[in-house]
């Protein structure tokens, strides 16, 4: 009559690396006049993520994010940032949701979709600095 | 690190006197209290003692009282006790049982199943505070109405529902009322007697007692349906093997809980107003739930363009425990039901936080978190894209 054995056991906790990037985010914070900004998720559903990126010969000098959701959502975004400082814009497109995730040494399964909000809203800035540059 | 402990809500230590009352039940009195010899019958005393005292605090007899593993089983057999009795009544135009959108799961989703298995269910809505409208239950109330089950108290938000006016309602109608009083017990007074009660569940750990272990309140000849079937225990409402160092912790939990509540109670709403008034005056700040009509140990806020989530991790790392009701912290991503029902949009559930405070909390501990919040809310303010002040 009824479906059992849906639920989980909550035995899913954040690693330290997780918490050391809440607790010390790196790159985090507004940019002045950035080159592209990606913004992904929406306040309904409990994250919203913001990176900015600048550019110099197609290659991510300076990065910043913001961030308002949970623990994993801010980990998330700040090893993102960390991860493709310095890399060119083909190498960071590269960077996948499961990178993230696996960068920072897993997730709780049911925190997976806040490392997809990082990569998607890294995307989203290149995204957004190749519209403004089209030659 | 300095250790502040306001999650009183989630849960309690077990008092020094409590434990040191059940410490014999484990190993030296430990006969089977349905056994018939000596140790059985020492153990029964006991179970009988512990009886009297939770009937006591909620001035009911103690034949009135049967134990149970916690609130949530208590809930249980209040909800599905009678209306497994009232299966006829199943697929009636009018409400067989109406309860409230702010009812804590272990009524919520039991309600739900009642309604998967053919019985009419009415969920009452609440207004801004969480606050029942009296005349929208004496509207739904027909003649195919046989339960209301409102919670006395909120888990979440801490409002203090109508009961004597439900009560008086319900009995008029010959309507049988259940409340949730897990929240509640030994912080308001509790009269079964004077608010016409007719089933009342309490969970032990909530109120300085052992976890595991609670009781149902059934009104005198009350007719309940069990759900466990087995040796025929507690009037053959709940069978299974006594709790019996559990039992008799939850007894000496209810008798201090009567007899230390009123200096309890100015303790914890001293402290409480407190820290309702030094969070406040945190910018976009604001308390959920009742100005008033609320648990004294209560004090619920939530923070414009911050998540809970997170919120309560850096307070854990200041040494705080707290709680949220915001989607992030929850098992199915989803912001508190209580929450919504009391109008607030997904992204103000989100930034959420409950104190709740303990017999146990100083002002020395109110002054720690008054100090260390504000930080913590501008801190993930700047990092919100949320936050442009």
């Amino acid at each position: 009559m009824e479906q059992i054995n849906e639920g989980f056991f909550m035995s899913d906790i954040y690693t330290e690396k997780v918490l050391d990037h809440f607790r010390n985010p790196r790159n985090m914070g507004e940019m002045k006049d950035p080159d592209g900004v990606g913004k992904v998720g929406n306040p309904t559903c409990g994250d919203v993520m913001a990176i900015y990126i600048k550019v110099k010969d197609e290659r991510i000098v300076d990065i910043k994010f913001q961030t308002f959701g949970c623990t994993a959502a801010i980990a998330s975004s700040s090893i993102a940032t960390e991860l493709v400082k310095g890399k060119t814009l083909d190498e960071a497109m590269k960077l996948s949701r499961d990178d993230v995730a696996n960068e920072l040494g897993g997730l709780p399964a049911i925190k997976m979709h806040c490392s997809n909000l990082a990569s998607d809203a890294l995307h989203e800035a290149i995204k957004d600095y190749r519209m403004k540059n089209k030659k | 690190m300095k250790k502040v402990y306001m999650d009183y809500a989630a849960t309690t230590p077990v008092d020094k006197e409590v434990l040191n009352e059940m410490l014999p039940y484990f190993n030296k009195i430990y006969g089977n209290p349905s056994s018939i010899h000596y140790f059985g019958r020492d153990a029964l005393e006991a179970v009988e003692n512990a009886r009297e005292q939770v009937g006591s605090l909620i001035n009911s007899n103690s034949d009135e009282i049967i134990f149970t593993s916690g609130g949530t089983e208590s809930d249980n057999l209040a909800i599905k006790g009678v209306a497994f009795l009232n299966k006829k009544k199943r697929g009636s135009k009018g409400a067989n049982i109406i309860t409230s959108t702010i009812e804590h799961p272990a009524v919520l989703e039991t309600c739900k199943h009642m309604e998967k298995i053919g019985f009419n269910v009415k969920y009452l809505p609440v207004d801004k505070y969480g606050l029942i409208s009296v005349k929208a239950l004496e509207d739904a109330i027909s003649k195919d109405t046989f339960l209301i089950t409102i919670m006395l108290a909120n888990n979440e938000i801490g409002t203090i529902e109508p009961i004597e006016e439900i009560g008086k309602i319900a009995k008029e109608h010959d309507v049988v009322f259940h409340t949730d009083a897990v929240q509640a017990i030994g912080k308001v007074p509790i009269d079964v007697n004077k608010s016409n009660i007719d089933l009342l569940s309490i969970s032990s750990h909530k109120i300085y007692g052992p976890k595991g272990v609670g009781a149902v309140y059934f009104r005198k000849g009350l007719k309940l349906q069990t759900i466990s079937h087995g040796g025929g225990h507690e009037k053959g409402l709940r069978s299974g093997t006594y709790n019996t160092p559990g039992i008799v912790g939850l007894g000496k939990a209810c008798e201090l809980g009567k007899s230390r509540m009123k200096n309890d109670v100015a303790h914890m709403k001293k402290l409480r107003d407190i820290l309702i008034k030094e969070t406040l005056k945190i910018e976009e700040s604001y308390l959920n739930g009742h100005p008033e009509k609320r648990l004294v140990n209560n004090a619920h806020f939530r923070f414009t363009a911050i998540e809970g989530e997170s919120l309560i991790m850096m307070l854990d790392d200041k040494g705080i425990a707290s709680a949220t009701g915001s989607a992030c912290s929850s098992m199915k991503l989803q912001a508190s039901h209580v929450l919504t029902a009391i109008g607030l949009k997904p992204e103000e559930a989100h930034g959420s936080l409950r104190l709740t405070l303990g017999k146990m909390n100083t002002k020395e501990d109110v002054s720690y978190v008054a100090e260390v919040l504000p930080d913590i809310v501008s801190k993930l303010r700047k990092m919100s894209p949320l936050w442009n002040r």
